[in-house]
């Protein structure tokens, strides 16, 4: 299958400090891909590298074309869309307003009207919500709306940080049930990175296990499920 | 009563000009978190862009709309051109550059058209407009000019994609980024709409305290004063402050006046106005620290 986005050899920095060594990784067009690892291994850090949000050095290649140095807001306009950790929604904006903004760089106003239709669809809860405060929010609806924030953009790949993190555990099945019919329905590639080592394994074809700065493992999901590092370290078996 | 309705009036004009400048100094500040005191001196510059365009003969309108589109002009030169160097700087070292810029706009409008003071014309019509004995022509051209200006502004943030883009610019830089917006070209159109509120308010202010370089340093007093009773982080707040201290600076003077004509003590008249005005601000923020409007905000460390 063809490689969406490809990375090698990345490099971080935050000052003089460093936090990616070497990451390399591939993710194909329409699959899920994860990445685990423990706090600090800088699962956050590559997916703020891939955006340029960090200093980074290495290559990043999406659909063919060497993004790395490119600002943010061009590589965003390739159609990735991140969702960053804390949910990344704007909190004095209403929800109606944050799915306006994330359609910003989009012109066809019939497609734009559409797309949000089709977001409610996902999110029904949100569509109830349109005229209040993104940040009086619930958490769960917060990150719904980070999602469906980032899915207004019609993303080619979605990164996404953390999507569980802080929420009850009815919530996070019903949040990773939507992302499945995303990645199916609309045909957007996923790179997740995820704490739920067992709840990320479950959702995404492919895993990569990070260990300060560097990738250690590597498989399908499957594969590294079984790994009895992998078992022990994240998986608590 | 007659006299009571005037000064409300003019409460209300000179309100309108400091709603327009804190609205600047507003704008600025929630998309950077720096205070520009060089804001009334750009609007001063403004001023004389306009006295200069009718000098070369255009009509006041004609003048005024142009001084407005240059002064927007250049707020976004000065953005990108001195302040994009300064983005990590600490906040000291901006502060330096807008006082820097403040002598540098002060100085130059002095070498170009001189210190000496100007009288600067009235746009509206005196047997037409006002409402005799209440409202004069100028002060009730002044509020209506104010508030088409503030309605624009409103529509503009609130209904147009651009206006929400710079506002979510202004709320979250990173995420603005991560949704498309190119946050440094906001901040630079910020400047440049503050720049054009500046020059409007300099504009219609200039016949009332004259046209000279340093016409705009009571009024930027004011304008910080009206921002911080508002709130300094709410635009909305901004405006409605500037009409309350334009307001209550007229009316403190007018009961002070009332006394010394019943009782024939003086206590406090016009000499006191800027003083009450700041002891408006220092008790505002004594009793409500966020300003009447503002939102407190709790930073979580």
């Amino acid at each position: 299958m063809l490689s969406l986005l490809e990375v090698k050899g990345l490099k971080a920095y935050y000052g003089q400090t460093q936090a990616l060594y070497d990451v390399g990784f591939d993710l194909a067009e329409g699959g899920i891909t994860t990445l685990l690892g423990a706090n600090g291994a800088g699962k956050t850090t590559t997916l703020r590298a891939i955006c340029n949000m960090v200093r980074t050095e290495g290559a990043v290649r999406f659909a063919g074309k060497d993004v790395t140095g490119m600002p943010t807001e061009e590589i965003v306009r390739l159609r990735i869309a991140h969702v960053p950790e804390g949910r990344g929604t704007f909190t004095t904006l209403t929800v109606d307003e944050n799915l306006r903004i994330a359609a910003y760089t989009r012109k066809d106003k019939a497609e734009i009207q559409a797309e949000r239709e089709r977001v409610y669809s996902y999110f029904p809860r949100l569509k109830e919500r349109v005229q209040q405060q993104a940040g009086t929010l619930s958490g769960g609806e917060q990150q719904m709306l980070a999602i469906a924030r980032a899915l207004m953009l019609k993303p080619r790949l979605m990164l996404l940080d953390e999507p569980s993190f802080g929420l009850a555990p009815l919530i996070v099945v019903e949040i990773f049930r939507i992302l499945r019919r995303i990645n199916e329905e609309e045909k957007v590639s996923i790179l997740l990175v995820e704490q739920n080592a067992a709840l990320a394994l479950d959702l995404a074809t492919h895993a990569y296990v990070l260990e300060t700065g560097r990738v250690v493992m590597s498989g399908p999901s499957a594969v590294v499920k079984n790994d009895e590092n992998v078992r022990k370290s994240y998986l608590g078996y | 009563m007659e006299q009571f309705l005037q000064q409300l009036a003019s409460g209300l004009a000179n309100g309108a000009i400091y709603a327009c400048v804190a609205l600047a100094l507003v704008m600025i500040y929630v998309s950077t978190d720096h205070l520009n005191f060089a804001q009334g001196e750009m609007a001063m510059f403004s001023t004389y862009i306009s006295w200069q365009l009718m000098s070369w003969g255009c009509s006041f309108w004609v003048a005024f709309i142009l001084a407005v589109l240059i002064s927007f002009v250049l707020g976004v030169l000065i953005e990108r051109i001195i302040l994009r160097p300064l983005h990590n700087a600490p906040v000291l070292s901006v502060v330096v550059v807008f006082i820097g810029l403040l002598a540098i706009c002060n100085s130059m409008a002095g070498a170009i058209w001189s210190y000496l003071i100007k009288e600067f014309p009235s746009p509206f019509p005196k047997s037409s407009f006002g409402i005799a004995g209440v409202i004069g022509p100028h002060q009730l051209g002044v509020v209506l000019v104010t508030l088409i200006v503030l309605t624009l502004l409103f529509v503009f943030f609130r209904f147009t994609p651009l206006g929400l883009a710079m506002r979510a610019a202004a709320q979250n830089p990173q995420m603005a980024r991560l949704v498309g917006v190119r946050v440094d070209w906001m901040l630079a159109l910020g400047w440049g709409l503050a720049a054009a509120v500046g020059a409007v308010a300099g504009i219609m202010v200039a016949h009332i305290v004259y046209l000279d370089p340093n016409m705009m340093g009571g009024i930027l007093l004011y304008a910080f004063a009206s921002a911080l009773v508002g709130g300094i982080g709410n635009p909305g707040g901004a405006v409605v402050g500037g009409f309350i201290v334009g307001v209550l600076e007229n009316m403190v003077a007018f009961a002070g006046n009332q006394i010394e004509k019943a009782t024939g003590v003086y206590i406090i008249g016009n000499g006191e106005k800027l003083t009450v005005a700041l002891i408006i601000v220092i008790f505002v923020l004594t009793v409500k620290p966020a300003g009447l409007f503002g939102r407190v905000i709790v930073k979580r460390v």
